[in-house]
């Protein structure tokens, strides 16, 4: 599947779709996206996964990158992120700097 | 507003690659505004390519010359712009005289691993049969250090509180019963954090995590036709890189994040991170042996060298390196910082040490400049040294190791004296020494009881079940005729050679076990257990399994079920010296009461109180701790009494009078059957008859005074 990440803001909330696989050829189409999302006053950056099939550690890369420049007061949510994916994060211990949930619901 | 910068642009193109003089420091693959920093070092090349892969290609996409002008002294260094880092591999050519007489192993023709490359791939799923027609078989790539820490550092645990346990990534839970979700991997240590701090360890020490070659000098078994592999990985290819095959990860190229996040979790939950490091040779082997990286970069800095150019085999594994030279000196400090600043490492165990004490011709140095340089160096001024203090060219210094009042020192003499004492061969003199931290080797030079790092088996050796369990090594599996691996086991078969039915035997073996371990955890000193001692892991009499990726090496986790009662006494053991400063003191014993208590900090016994024979071959010994010496009568701790009976006979032991507000409780007796070899701390039962107590054959008991 082609790589996809589109960005949509709403009431300060900045919502990523990712799909297809995010490798070192695709993930600068992701860092696009995320410092889009960061020139705007954002409360909390989710992140739907659904679709998402493969991270690469140019993906992990990015979002780590997206995570340093939010800074701690601003989440960071994975949504229904596919089992690949998921253990990625965790065995790579970045699970403990966002949260990981079947869907997303606005505070 | 900011201006970017606009100091670092290209001045040089070499067809479409922009390029910039690099700057010579640090060493490595850097990343800079714009582009990479690639710098490395050679004194003997006449010229240096930097060679371009794409991630796994098998054929470079570029090959940039350094220009002469990029070169400052022994150092080739440039910035090359614009490069795809997440895709990218990296090597060097080196051109110069190949003339082995000289020391010179130069090959234009070999692509070479940069030492201080910070990912490498190649071997990157564990046990995958490499192809071996690859060009460049080790490849370097760019390591990024964007890692999470929060607001992690190293524990610094004090040395004296230290409970180490030492283990093999693969091994610890490659075994199906280990029922973790990435078997043999820094991922999986992670799942198993509960039982080490149900353990009770504060510690671990893992076998070799730098990049080796699983499949160096593989061959099948000759006895089973299974696979031999390298598998203890005492054998380096990079000393910067974390083992991709140990990261579940490592096929994605995230082993540096993955083996983070463990330390990360790790020291949480107040366990330290020792590294078992190898510095004494390389993979590269002996004058058969493959191009990886330094005899091609530059083999007469790297190696000790004979007059005739062949390689010094001070390691017994074909090569040695050169560590008092000052280029790899400074590599290895470079190195060791890297681990600590990069990685929060707490530790580092030194394999075959005293290498590193000689000169670039072999001699010992009184002196040695690494030694020295490593104990005063700030970044690693709060990190444990440990040196395993000989090595295979017959240099043997436990007691007498450079130390800089740094250095702390496997023990290998108290290793042997508390199992010849255990076996009965009644060298009561001699624990003496092992039980209180070994003054006679540390004392007289200042260096304190926790120097000595004590244990009764590690890796090398067998394991505790096998001490009880076997008179001889079994190493027939590895296919070197029995003749790998030490003959000097001072172990005891408990009457019967291996395996057995024979109940009287195995309940021997198990009190054999305790024994072993209620000394090692009352012993003044760092008490280090070996992987699965505490569940009474087998390798069926081998004392050599570096080879074995199969059942010999793997831990059992059922063994947690069948030896449940092994498992309580160990760590019910490990809460009482945690418990008990007394059991940790930071200085020596002095032998007289300094703190008005009316005992001594320490007295001995045996079966009569007071007096102790210490003629040879007597096996029956005790010694009383007087709870208000406890580390040097800053804090007070309860009396503690232990007395070993390693006879085959039956023994009286008459007990030392405690204050008269004190009563003696027992700790452990480990001539009693569970659940009454030992109990929890704080629940000691009070001891019935308090002047003598009955020690039975081959046992240990240990008491409180409180």
């Amino acid at each position: 599947m082609t790589f996809k990440a589109n960005l949509e803001i709403i009431n300060e909330i900045a919502k990523i779709t990712l799909a297809g696989e995010l490798d070192a050829n695709t993930a600068p189409l992701f860092k696009e996206q995320i410092e889009r999302a960061l020139k705007e006053n954002i409360k909390c950056l989710v992140l739907l996964m659904q679709d998402l099939e493969y991270m690469a550690s140019a993906g992990l890369r990015v979002l780590i990158f997206a995570k340093q420049k939010l800074g701690a007061t601003v989440d960071i949510y994975l949504i229904k992120p596919q089992e690949m994916v998921r253990e990625t994060i965790e065995n790579t211990g970045f699970h403990h700097s966002v949260v990981i949930n079947d869907e997303y619901q606005s505070p | 507003m900011v201006i970017e910068r606009i100091d670092i642009h290209p001045t040089h193109r070499y067809e479409h690659f922009k390029l910039r003089r690099g700057r010579p420091f640090p060493f490595g693959a850097t990343l800079v505004p714009g582009g990479v920093n690639f710098s490395i070092y050679s004194r003997h090349a006449t010229s240096c390519t930097l060679v371009l892969f794409k991630k796994y290609a098998p054929q470079p996409m570029a090959e940039i010359p350094f220009p002469e002008e990029f070169r400052i002294g022994n150092v080739y260094s440039m910035v090359v712009f614009d490069l795809d880092y997440e895709n990218l591999e990296y090597g060097y050519r080196f051109e110069g005289p190949d003339n082995f007489a000289e020391g010179h192993w130069f090959d234009k023709s070999k692509i070479l691993l940069d030492p201080y490359a910070k990912i490498i791939g190649g071997r990157d799923v564990w046990g995958v049969t490499p192809d071996w027609n690859n060009i460049y078989q080790h490849r370097a790539r760019i390591a990024f250090d964007d890692f999470d820490w929060e607001d992690d550092r190293p524990l610094e645990i004090p040395p004296e509180d230290l409970i180490i346990y030492e283990m093999h990534v693969r091994s610890f839970t490659q075994h199906p019963s280990s029922r973790v979700k990435h078997p043999g991997t820094f991922a999986a240590i992670r799942e198993k954090i509960p039982y080490l701090k149900d353990l009770g360890v504060n510690a671990i020490e893992l076998m070799p995590i730098f990049e080796f070659d699983e499949f160096e000098n593989s061959r099948p078994s000759p006895v089973t036709g299974e696979k031999l592999l390298n598998y203890w990985g005492y054998s380096t290819v990079g000393f910067f890189a974390p083992k991709a095959g140990y990261a579940a990860t490592g096929k994605l190229g995230m082993q540096v994040d993955e083996f983070k996040a463990l330390v990360k979790d790790l020291h949480k939950n107040g366990i330290e991170v020792i590294l078992d490091v190898v510095f004494n040779h390389t993979a590269e082997g002996n004058e058969n042996g493959p191009y990886i990286s330094f005899r091609g970069i530059d083999n007469k800095t790297y190696y000790m060298l004979t007059a005739e150019g062949y390689y010094f085999n001070f390691s017994g594994c074909g090569n040695t390196l050169n560590c008092n030279n000052p280029i790899v000196r400074n590599m290895v400090l470079d190195c060791l910082r890297y681990w600590a600043s990069e990685y929060h490492i707490d530790g580092f165990r030194f394999d075959l040490a005293s290498i590193l004490g000689r000169d670039p011709w072999g001699a010992p140095l009184a002196n040695p400049p690494l030694l020295e340089a490593l104990a005063f160096d700030p970044i690693l001024a709060k990190c444990k040294l440990i040196a395993e203090a000989w090595d295979a060219g017959g240099l043997y210094q436990v007691g007498s190791f450079p130390a800089y009042g740094r250095w702390l020192e496997w023990n290998g003499k108290y290793r042997d004296s508390i199992r010849q004492f255990l076996k009965g061969d009644g060298n009561v003199g001699e624990i003496s020494q092992s039980l209180q931290g070994s003054p006679d080797l540390y004392a007289p030079a200042g260096r304190s009881p926790a120097t000595s790092i004590n244990f009764v088996t590690a890796h090398d050796g067998f394991t505790l079940a096998d001490l009880t369990s076997y008179n001889h090594k079994h190493n027939e599996a590895n296919g070197e005729n029995n003749n790998d691996g030490t003959n000097d086991n001072y172990s005891w078969n408990c009457g019967v050679e291996g395996w057995t039915h024979n109940p009287g035997v195995n309940a021997l073996r198990q009190r054999q076990m305790r024994n072993a371990i209620a000394i090692l955890l009352v012993s003044q000193g760092i008490p280090m257990l070996l992987m699965g001692d505490e569940l009474g892991r087998s390798q069926n009499g081998n004392n050599n399994t570096y080879c074995h990726d199969n059942e010999l090496s793997w831990l059992n986790w059922d063994l947690l079920h069948q030896n449940s009662t092994l498992f309580r006494f160990v760590k019910n053991c490990i809460a009482f010296r945690h418990a008990h400063p007394v059991l940790r003191n930071r200085q020596h014993f002095q032998n007289h009461d300094y703190v008005g208590s009316g005992y001594a900090d320490i007295t001995w016994h045996g079966t009569q109180a007071w007096k102790t024979d210490w003629s040879n071959h007597i096996r029956t010994i005790a010694f009383m701790l007087c709870g208000k010496h406890a580390l040097q009568g800053m804090v007070e701790d309860n009396y503690i009494y232990v007395a070993m009976n390693m006879h085959w006979e039956s023994h009286w032991f008459e007990i030392p009078g405690l204050p008269t507000d004190m009563q003696w409780h027992v700790f452990a007796n480990t001539g009693c059957n569970p659940p009454n070899d030992c109990y929890e701390p704080g629940t000691e039962p009070l001891l019935t008859n308090q002047s003598s107590i009955l020690l039975g054959d081959r046992s240990v008991v240990i008491l409180i005074g409180k």
